[in-house]
């Protein structure tokens, strides 16, 4: 178990130490979903009442596109020089080598909504920092559910052609359960109705659905990763 | 032999449903509030469970793939999922007919017609997967895997859509759930033969799948001399 | 007879209907080096990756040391050498042996990976990044990474092709070394008077099957096509 837990964490502390170095994934990520919040500028009136009631679908919207250029680079980086071969072939577990990538995914996609959250408050009016705790607990769930199922079709798709254009497509409907979960769950927040009441069941979905995927990738992952 | 099989099964699917028209526009009265439309529920319905079935089965035999690696089951699961698409296709757009009579537009955002919808994305993923993938074994392997996910996510889209529309204003109230006996009758007897057309869809399927793997097992001979 | 290095019993392989493996059967004993010879697309490098636990045969077994070549046990005891050289170009030297030197359990990674580093003769580099090395920094970088735990079983895939002379020089005393320290080798390769130097075997792969499988004869050595002229596919 010591090992299981010491061949996770250097994997995710490789993915974040070369990924903070070269800053490709989080440089577009985090300019890309800036440029989306711009663009919903355009589709509503931003400073109307009606924000407080879709602020969690354009956020999770956001998160859920500014993911994807996250998701495809996590097994893209080990094609260059074979390098997921050697991982594969080390005494590395499937699930630990999973479970690794999907802790540096999460720290990432986790950056990101961080940066992108404040400037969702200015550009629309939101007022967020009194909920930030609970806030921060449903980004936390919604983001490690899109992780989850991001990081195991990034490893199914890393051998395709048209990989990039194959993970959204493929992954996109799979988390519209959860996506929708997270986005009652902030809309209460940022309406200040708490998680209780009508945002509990959304709320147990998010957690339920985290468990589920968790366990199925892990279960899998040997499956997806040796031929 | 299996030929003259699955001529006679689908010749038996065809007669069934020719009587079963006669029976719905002849014996059946027009429905009090929907008028002849409603008889479209006669394969709406059924050709949604038939749908509904084949991503049970696809599951099971992805699973059954994974577990034996025998080729055969993949094939199984390919062609259920094709066939599952193709009902599921002719579900929604039944659906969308009855809707543009009943309700005067092409789609609402009812729970039924959104989880179907996402459904049928999961599984045009599943094929959009497959055809990417060269290398028939791992592309086995892969697409088991993803419709393993996606079976496991239908449950979960089908509860979490019907929470979501119970908390919004629906576009239209369900009528009352209650079926006179013989229409009740009708929606399971052409659900036979719509089922007997899927069977015989798939084995068709299914000996494509096994003919293109020999094509592409003999190419492979080929390579080597 | 103790247990073989490796046991390979019965191995299919397939692509879809297509056996790339047809029934392969060999075994190598501890501290021998075997060449595994056979024409491109022959099945070397299949054979090669399901020995490295990197894709599993559809029909027989893999016995390294008498345990399944997936255990994670058995995997911490093989070495392989792949086509691609398997380091990370974002991190440094130092960072790259660290990482697998962390991933194999090896209980003072540092130490480990300092040692490497200087008998590839990469020390004074260590902070560099390997993007910034040159070819020859890059194969001796790998090799280290290959050679990091101490592998009883080493798998080297076409091991001096697209190798820079410094590079040949630092794996042939690493592999000498290693035959001296009675560790068992598998290499295929197309360079045939280097592999068959350092080989006491040689297994032929023709079309999935295994055409020849016995001693490295001196006759090989000063013929180097002897054994496919021979043994080749007709």
């Amino acid at each position: 178990m010591g090992l299981f837990l010491r061949q996770t964490l250097t994997i995710a502390a490789k993915d974040l130490r070369s990924e903070i170095r070269t800053k490709e994934a989080l440089n577009a990520s985090v300019s890309f979903s800036i440029v989306i919040l711009l663009l919903f500028s355009f589709a509503f009136e931003p400073s109307s009442e009606q924000t407080h009631e879709i602020a969690g679908g354009l956020l999770w919207i956001v998160f859920a596109f500014a993911g994807a250029l996250i998701l495809n680079r996590s097994f893209a980086r080990e094609l260059v020089n074979d390098c997921l071969d050697a991982l594969v072939s080390s005494p590395t577990p499937g699930p630990a080598l999973f479970t690794g990538k999907a802790i540096a995914n999460l720290v990432l996609l986790l950056i990101v909504e961080l940066i992108s959250f404040p400037v969702f408050g200015i550009f629309y009016n939101v007022r967020w920092l009194s909920q930030f705790p609970l806030l921060f607990v449903v980004m936390f769930l919604g983001t490690w559910g899109i992780v989850v199922i991001g990081t195991m079709f990034s490893a199914m798709t890393v051998n395709l052609r048209l990989r990039e254009l194959m993970l959204p497509v493929l992954v996109y409907p799979m988390m519209i359960p959860l996506l929708m979960g997270a986005i009652q769950c902030t809309t209460a927040l940022l309406n200040g109705q708490g998680l209780g009441g009508e945002a509990a069941p959304w709320l147990r979905l998010l957690i339920g659905f985290d468990l589920i995927f968790s366990i199925l990738a892990v279960a899998l992952s040997d499956t997806v990763l040796v031929g | 032999m299996r030929k003259q099989v699955l001529i006679g099964l689908s010749g038996v699917a065809l007669l069934l449903l020719l009587r079963n028209l006669y029976v719905m526009f002849v014996d059946l009265p027009d429905e009090v509030q929907q008028g002849p439309i409603f008889r479209i529920i006669f394969f709406h319905v059924p050709v949604a469970w038939t749908a509904l079935l084949c991503a049970l089965f696809a599951a099971g035999s992805s699973v059954t793939y994974l577990v034996t690696k025998n080729l055969k089951y993949d094939a199984f699961a390919v062609a259920v999922t094709e066939v599952g698409l193709a009902f599921g296709a002719a579900n929604l757009v039944s659906g969308m007919i009855w809707g543009r009579q009943i309700w005067g537009i092409w789609w609402a955002w009812d729970p039924r017609l959104t989880s179907m919808l996402i459904c049928e994305l999961l599984y045009a993923g599943y094929l959009m997967l497959r055809s990417a993938i060269d290398d028939p074994t791992q592309r086995a392997r892969i697409a088991a895997v993803l419709s393993i996910f996606a079976f496991f996510d239908v449950p979960i889209v089908v509860f979490s859509i019907k929470w979501w529309r119970t908390q919004h204003p629906q576009p239209v109230v369900w009528g009352g759930g209650k079926m006179e006996p013989s229409y009740y009758n009708m929606l399971f007897a052409n659900w036979f033969p719509i089922l007997l057309l899927a069977v015989v869809m798939i084995a068709i399927r299914m000996r494509q799948e096994r003919i293109h793997r020999e094509v592409e097992a003999l190419r492979r001979y080929a390579h080597e001399f | 007879m103790s247990a073989a290095a490796l046991t390979v019993d019965g191995v299919w392989k397939y692509y879809g209907d297509f056996p790339a493996l047809r029934n392969i059967s060999f075994q190598v004993g501890e501290g021998e080096c075997l060449a595994l010879l056979g024409r491109n697309g022959a099945g070397k490098t299949t054979l090669l990756r399901i020995l490295a636990g990197l894709s599993r045969p559809a029909k027989g077994r893999i016995l390294i040391s008498g345990a399944d070549a997936r255990a994670p046990e058995t995997r911490r005891k093989i070495g392989v050498l792949g086509h691609g050289i398997a380091v990370y170009e974002e991190l440094s030297a130092f960072e790259n042996l660290h990482l697998f030197a962390n991933l194999y359990g090896i209980r003072d990674p540092a130490r480990a990976a300092m040692e490497w580093l200087e008998r590839t003769g990469l020390e004074r580099v260590r902070d560099g990044l390997v993007r910034e090395f040159s070819r020859g920094m890059r194969q001796r970088l790998a090799v280290a990474r290959a050679f990091i735990h101490n592998p009883a079983l080493l798998l080297l895939d076409e091991p001096f092709t697209a190798l820079d002379d410094r590079a040949i020089a630092v794996l042939q005393g690493l592999l000498r070394s290693a035959r001296a320290e009675g560790r068992t080798i598998v290499m295929s390769t197309h360079q045939l008077r280097e592999a068959l130097e350092l080989a006491t075997r040689c297994v032929l792969i023709n079309r999935g099957k295994v055409g020849y499988d016995g001693e490295r004869t001196p006759e090989m050595l000063e013929d180097p096509s002897w054994l496919y002229r021979n043994y080749g596919e007709g």
